[in-house]
């Protein structure tokens, strides 16, 4: 095994227990830590099967295959970045709604007393 | 029969003109055969609007978070909805809207049948105009909301409106949190709300700054396009 690989299988794995580490203390929500495992199990597996890449960017025709990892990189980024608007959204809409309800109230409580 | 008003105020650190906006609004109405109910809708100002509101003769509702225009008005009108006013009017909180003009305003509603009046600059083009490029960029959404609905709106950014309980009810459903005049003509005339237009004559604000900046004025014209383009395919497909 070369030294690449031992850091990269290092680095992958101290990644996964802060991931864990932050679900533990409540921190991250399991849903949004999906993405995250995923990409470090495939980070681990690389690191294991260093040809893998080699076989993998051959399967989809790319020549350079380092190319492979920064296009597949990129594409998940800017997935996970889209997901991330969507419950920006949401989450503005909620407390829109949230909002009006408690100047509603609040009115309505200040007229009882 | 009397009919129930709601005059809506939405306020953003508007401590220089609230009071005079809030007193004119009460001062003008009160010969109408209207139950006239100010609602000032403070939208977390930093100044010193909510302690003079307070202390005025309207009912106050305070936002805990700052939700921008568009989300201050929507309380308002819920606010108007749950208490069963009959009809709502906006006015700006910077005193540009002459509020003389509202018992006229509603009383245009009722006789033609409308579910939504707008008070225009630009019919008569008396008052207070605007600036060129302020201008340029409301013929833009006219004609834009002309294509997709048909009918022209010449001052479809004027804020000045009297809604009946028909469109009180959409807009407590759906209204733009941002910009929301242009973007909710399109909203009306898709969910067959009649929509008219009256001359009125506006003048310069009299204190506080618009809530649309020279810098922020691009990012407006995108925000709102692509409001009115989406809402008008989200409306379609219902």
């Amino acid at each position: 095994m070369e030294r690449i690989q031992i850091i990269a299988i290092a680095a992958s794995l101290l990644f996964l227990l802060y991931i864990a580490w932050l679900i533990v203390k409540g921190k991250l929500r399991e849903e949004y830590a999906i993405v995250w495992i995923v990409s470090t199990f495939v980070l681990i597996l690389f690191s294991f099967w260093r040809e893998g890449i080699d076989i993998v960017s051959n399967m989809l025709g790319i020549i350079a295959p380092p190319n492979m990892i920064f296009t597949g990189a990129i594409f998940i980024m800017l997935i996970y970045l889209l997901h991330l608007s969507v419950t920006v959204s949401r989450l503005q809409k909620q407390s829109k709604v949230l909002a009006q309800e408690l100047a509603l109230l609040k009115n309505k409580e200040g007229k009882k007393e | 029969m009397s009919h129930s008003l709601a005059i809506i105020i939405p306020a953003y650190n508007e401590e220089k003109s609230i009071s005079n906006v809030v007193n004119d609004v009460l001062a003008t109405s009160l010969y109408k055969e209207f139950q006239v109910s100010v609602i000032v809708v403070n939208d977390c100002s930093t100044d010193a609007t909510a302690l003079i509101i307070n202390s005025l003769n309207c009912v106050s509702l305070h936002l805990p978070v700052n939700l921008g225009i568009g989300g201050a008005m929507q309380t308002g009108f819920k606010y108007a909805l749950e208490n069963d006013f009959d009809y709502a009017v906006q006015v700006d909180g910077d005193g540009q809207h002459p509020s003389v003009e509202i018992p006229t305003l509603v009383s245009e509603l009722i006789k033609y049948n409308l579910d939504i009046i707008i008070g225009s600059r630009f019919i008569t083009h008396k008052g207070f105009q605007s600036s060129f490029i302020r201008r340029a960029g409301i013929v833009w959404f006219s004609l834009l909301l002309k294509i997709l609905t048909g009918q022209r709106i010449y001052d479809c950014t004027s804020g000045f409106r009297v809604l009946n309980r028909k469109s009180l009810e959409l807009v407590c459903e759906t209204y733009p949190d941002e910009y929301p005049e242009p973007e909710s003509i399109i909203l009306f005339a898709k969910n067959k709300i009649k929509i008219g237009e009256l001359p009125v004559s506006m003048s310069e604000r009299q204190g506080g700054v618009s809530s649309i900046g020279f810098f922020s004025s691009i990012y407006y014209m995108w925000k709102v396009t692509l409001g009115i383009i989406f809402t008008f395919i989200r409306t379609n497909n219902r």
